[in-house]
């Protein structure tokens, strides 16, 4: 997956964990279950619009508020390639490194994107849009041999001696 | 020929001389109690009327019980349908200060009136001697607007009590052994009437707890002789009888019953019916994981009275949830006062603000897929308190806090 | 160069200095589980293939959220949790015994310098003892109870120092609110803060936590305060000179220092629906109010209900309007009990519930609809948080709450 294309979800500043997966909803059995109720309160009607392979971009601070590690995983369960923002809450950040979630920070894209429109994210280097480069900034390298385990998880598993 | 207390109300309320059986009567009405549980419905055929008025809005006391603190969107949405309702019309209304019945008991209700509530338990009133039924909500509204409804006059049964109530057996034995005689219908359509040399020994918790389940029976009300007690429960509320009727000696009864009081034993309802009675021994061991100690039936300060000194210096079982709820905010600050809040929370009970709780069955301490409840609510119809795949035993306070103390169905001997 | 509070006790856990930006690996002391979370915990450990916890006794799972259970389904998280306890043989467990955040320190599971780990964000509580600790995801706690470590980056610092006294009618909170407002909901993600100063010296442990408590909403891995003679006091222990040592050294670097005079300090709110939306209560006065929620691990404790019961004491709720208190844990609910404070605030007309996250995690305890207005004393006032999403909530000291609640609108206490 170094360079794929995808259609762009755009979302303001301060995106919570309450509006990604409501609390209400966190005690039903799996993260599917949860899904259809991703972004709710903001917008009910946008889970059951993204598609497989979908763009989020935002503002910054995207997925501040609680620890709920359901957030990521349902941005990932609707199918979005990646989340780009101006910036990301911490546990969030770490939650979706360990879900294999991919989260880009660009300062630039979220005001000059139209939603709808089409993206080209080409991996460790630059966004494409409308023939625009926005550059990415590199992950620290613990966290690439996080995602190349294949997350968290599998990390463990594999220093368990399983896989 | 004469009439029975229920005969006698109804005639009252109808203007006329004397009612029989089987006689349908158009009555006033003296009060109108209505709850959470379905008065966004009347409010909406309300407002679908033509023209919408209230008869007499002194009459209408409006109370949210059923989700206290409110736990869905959903219900927010319907409890402030009826506060907004209630402001405008300027409507008795109440939120937070307990069970609909306990409140209607502690600040409205008196001997001799003639009570609609929305709600099924509303034959609770007959403690005082008053005749109180449960109605839908289109009963409930055609009362509203009109101050006015028709009513089918019921025969009695009787239930002469004599003696008195063994030591650790409970009201709730009572009048779950009278259900458990005479079935869950054994009632239908009928007032239940309680007298004899018997009642005098039942305090007014007692015999709230007694008429409150009559309906279990299938009574369309339940009602008590008036007497000193009752006089005293009514002064210390500040409120005087309305009528102080008393069934004739010749009055006629669809039946009779004579019951000792000593002869009762500690019982449990077992799961899915009021009427599948058993003694508490029989159930002896059922694992639980949850106990429940409140409700219009038994949240009073006697009840809770009751559990706490059986748990006293004791421990609720680990794996038990124990709900502690107070029937209302008086009951509540008594119990507070007295320091049995105290005791319930060092033993580690959960204290609930009151309101209907786990009787209610749809928040504040819901049961899961396969639990199993010991309750003195007034249900334990399957899914009642839950899960739909639950279980609910009912029994009196001192059986449920000795369950809750050894985390399987056992009575208060086993546990002292 | 000196150190940071945050430095020091890394430094101490790793055995080697350390600086803002370093990716180092740390021995966990203590980690915490919520009802909602022990599910995934559980079923991530089990995937992960892991058979026994790195060290049992220093696990604890609390039940908060779930209690009393508002959902059918609710219970099941009971009894996943009570399987897992058995299995790995845990024992530290609560089960209706109040807030994750409060029970940690009150029941003396965390110890000035200790690191810590929980599966809530609030979990930068701890702080109000001089403890690092933080919230992670189910994922990486499922990791930690099978090895005990955790990663973590070095965190910059800003420090707040805050001197001289504050007015009547302010709290800690009112000071967490205005600092979050100032530093944005963002301001201080990936950061640690450091508390000093003789104003936050001259505060309860109580008064820090709500402090410490929030710090997340301004995206804060950690917020700190030095131990000192009343943190010992309430954790029951004597401080060693390592626990007297965490203080910020007069040349430590930091990222930010911030300034405040205590004087300065008015009553504030956070408006809908951003913690840093954050203006003075003088500002918003006259705002019709349908409920006022007190509790919560911000702002559920004794010192909070005795403050609004204070105000309360001969007064009534406005007509119509719900106070909702919900107290952080049995002891303090048996505390304010024991004193008279919850006397006074049920005959003011409160519905007093029992002690749990209750309305602050927007699963029971108060739920609203569309139109209403609450003010409350938690940490966040999202949107949809404890309801729809149109539910304006308005966050505030118990003292400013319970005005409003005999108000039935916003006023300053």
């Amino acid at each position: 997956m170094d360079k794929f294309t995808g259609k762009i979800w755009v979302l303001g500043d301060d995106i919570d964990t309450d509006i990604i997966i409501p609390t209400e909803y966190l005690a039903l059995k799996t993260v599917q279950d949860m899904a259809p109720y991703a972004f709710s309160p903001l917008r009910p009607e946008l889970a059951g619009q993204i598609k497989e392979g979908d763009i989020i971009v935002a503002g910054k601070n995207f997925g501040c508020g609680s620890s709920r590690e359901q957030a990521p995983e349902i941005i990932k369960a609707l199918g979005v390639k990646c989340v780009i923002a101006k910036s990301f809450a911490r546990i969030f950040f770490r939650n979706s490194i360990n879900n294999g979630l991919l989260l880009i920070e660009n300062d630039r894209l979220r005001d000059d994107a139209k939603e709808g429109d089409e993206i080209t994210v080409t991996i460790n280097e630059s966004i494409d849009y409308h023939g625009n480069q926005y550059p990415i900034t590199s992950l620290p390298q613990n966290l690439v041999d996080i995602i190349n385990a294949g997350g968290l998880v599998a990390a463990m598993r594999k220093l368990n001696g399983l896989d | 020929m004469g009439m029975t207390m229920a005969e006698k109300i109804i005639a009252a309320a109808a203007g006329v001389e004397s009612v029989k059986p089987g006689d349908i009567h158009t009555v006033e009405l003296d009060r109108l109690m209505s709850n959470d549980g379905t008065t966004h419905l009347t409010i909406d055929m309300y407002n679908k009327l033509k023209n919408p008025r209230i008869a007499d809005v002194n009459k209408l006391v409006w109370i949210v019980d059923h989700n206290v603190p409110c736990d869905s969107v959903k219900t927010a949405a319907s409890h402030k349908k009826m506060r907004d309702f209630a402001k405008e019309h300027g409507i008795q209304f109440y939120e937070g200060e307990g069970v609909c019945h306990q409140v209607m008991m502690e600040k409205h209700v008196t001997s001799g009136e003639l009570i609609f509530g929305a709600d099924s338990h509303t034959c609770a009133y007959g403690a005082v001697g008053a005749f109180g039924t449960g109605v839908g909500c289109t009963d409930y509204l055609y009362a509203m607007v009109t101050g006015k409804s028709w009513l089918l006059v019921p025969e009695t049964l009787k239930f002469r009590l004599t003696g008195k109530l063994n030591d650790g057996v409970y009201a709730r034995d009572l009048i779950l052994s009278i259900i458990g005689m005479i079935g869950a219908n054994g009632a239908n359509y009928m007032a239940m009437e309680f007298g004899g040399e018997g009642l005098k020994t039942l305090n007014m918790s007692d015999r709230i707890c007694i008429c409150n389940l009559c309906v279990e029976a299938g009574a369309k009300t339940a009602l008590m002789e008036v007497d000193e007690i009752t006089l005293d429960y009514l002064k210390a509320h500040g409120r005087e009888p309305k009528h102080n009727f008393k069934s004739d000696e010749d009055a006629a009864f669809a039946k009779v019953y004579d019951i000792d009081l000593s002869t009762i034993k500690p019982i449990v309802a077992k799961p899915h019916f009021v009427d599948s009675v058993v003694d508490a021994e029989e159930c002896a061991g059922t694992h639980i994981d949850e106990a429940f100690l409140g409700s219009c039936n038994n949240g009073r300060i006697e009840d809770l009275r009751v559990g706490a000194e059986l748990i006293k210096g004791k421990k609720v079982h680990p794996l038990v949830r124990f709900l502690v709820v107070p029937a209302s905010a008086e009951v509540y600050r008594q119990a507070l006062a007295e320091g049995i809040i105290d005791i319930f929370m060092e033993a580690g009970a959960i204290v609930m603000n009151p309101n209907c709780s786990v009787c209610w069955g749809s928040c504040q301490g819901v049961i899961g897929e396969g639990e199993t409840l010991i309750s003195t609510g007034t249900r334990n119809f399957k899914g009642r308190a839950g899960h739909k795949d639950s279980f609910v035993y009912l029994a009196s306070a001192a059986t449920v806090t000795a369950s809750a103390i050894k985390g399987e169905i056992t009575t208060a001997e086993n546990v002292g | 160069m000196g150190s940071t509070i945050i430095e020091k006790i890394v430094r101490n856990n790793v055995g080697k200095e350390v600086r803002p930006g370093d990716i180092v690996t740390v021995n966990v002391d203590r980690v915490m589980i919520h009802d909602i979370f022990i599910p995934f915990v559980a079923s991530k450990f089990e995937e992960m293939g892991f058979t026994k916890i790195w060290d049992a006794d220093k696990a604890v799972l609390i039940y908060d959220h779930l209690v009393p259970a508002s959902q059918v389904d609710d219970t099941r998280h009971f009894r996943v949790g009570n399987a897992f306890v058995e299995k790995y043989g845990m024992k530290n467990i609560h089960r209706a015994d109040g807030i994750c955040h409060q029970l940690m320190t009150e029941a003396g599971y965390v110890k000035p310098g200790d690191i810590v780990f929980g599966t809530d964000s609030h979990t930068t509580t701890y702080g109000c003892v001089g403890a690092f600790s933080s919230g992670i995801g189910y994922t990486e706690m499922a990791s930690i109870l099978g090895t005990g470590t955790l990663w973590i980056r070095v965190p910059e610092t800003i420090r707040v120092n805050i001197t001289g006294k504050l007015p009547e009618n302010v709290m800690a909170k009112d000071i967490i609110l205005k600092l979050i407002g100032d530093l944005g909901a963002d301001g201080a993600t990936y950061k640690a803060l450091e508390f000093a100063g003789d104003t936050v010296e001259n505060m309860t442990v109580a008064s820090r936590m709500s402090m410490s408590n929030m710090a997340i909403e301004a995206g804060a891995k950690c917020a700190l305060f030095t131990p000192d003679d009343k943190t010992a006091e309430y954790c029951g222990i004597t401080l060693t000179d390592k626990e007297r040592d965490l203080t910020g050294d007069a040349d430590a670097k930091y990222c930010t220092v911030i300034n405040y005079r205590a004087e300065d300090f008015v009553p504030v709110m956070a408006c809908p629906s951003n913690v840093d939306n954050v203006k003075p209560v003088s500002e918003l006065a006259g705002k019709e109010i349908n409920q006022v929620f007190i509790g919560s691990c911000t702002n559920g404790r004794l010192e909070d209900l005795m403050a609004a019961a204070e105000i309360l004491k001969g007064k009534h709720v406005a007509p119509f309007v719900k106070l909702i208190v919900t107290p952080a844990s049995r002891k303090i609910y048996r505390e304010a009990a024991a004193n008279g404070t919850m006397a006074v605030l049920a005959e003011a007309g409160a519905i007093i519930t029992h002690p749990s996250c209750g309305l602050c995690c927007g699963r029971t305890g108060g739920i609203l609809t569309d139109g209403e207005t609450v003010i409350a004393t938690n940490n966040r006032n999202f949107l949809g948080r404890m309801g729809t999403s149109k539910v304006n909530i308005y966050l505030a000291s118990p003292k400013s709450a319970a005005a409003c609640a005999i108000a039935g609108k916003i006023v300053s206490p």
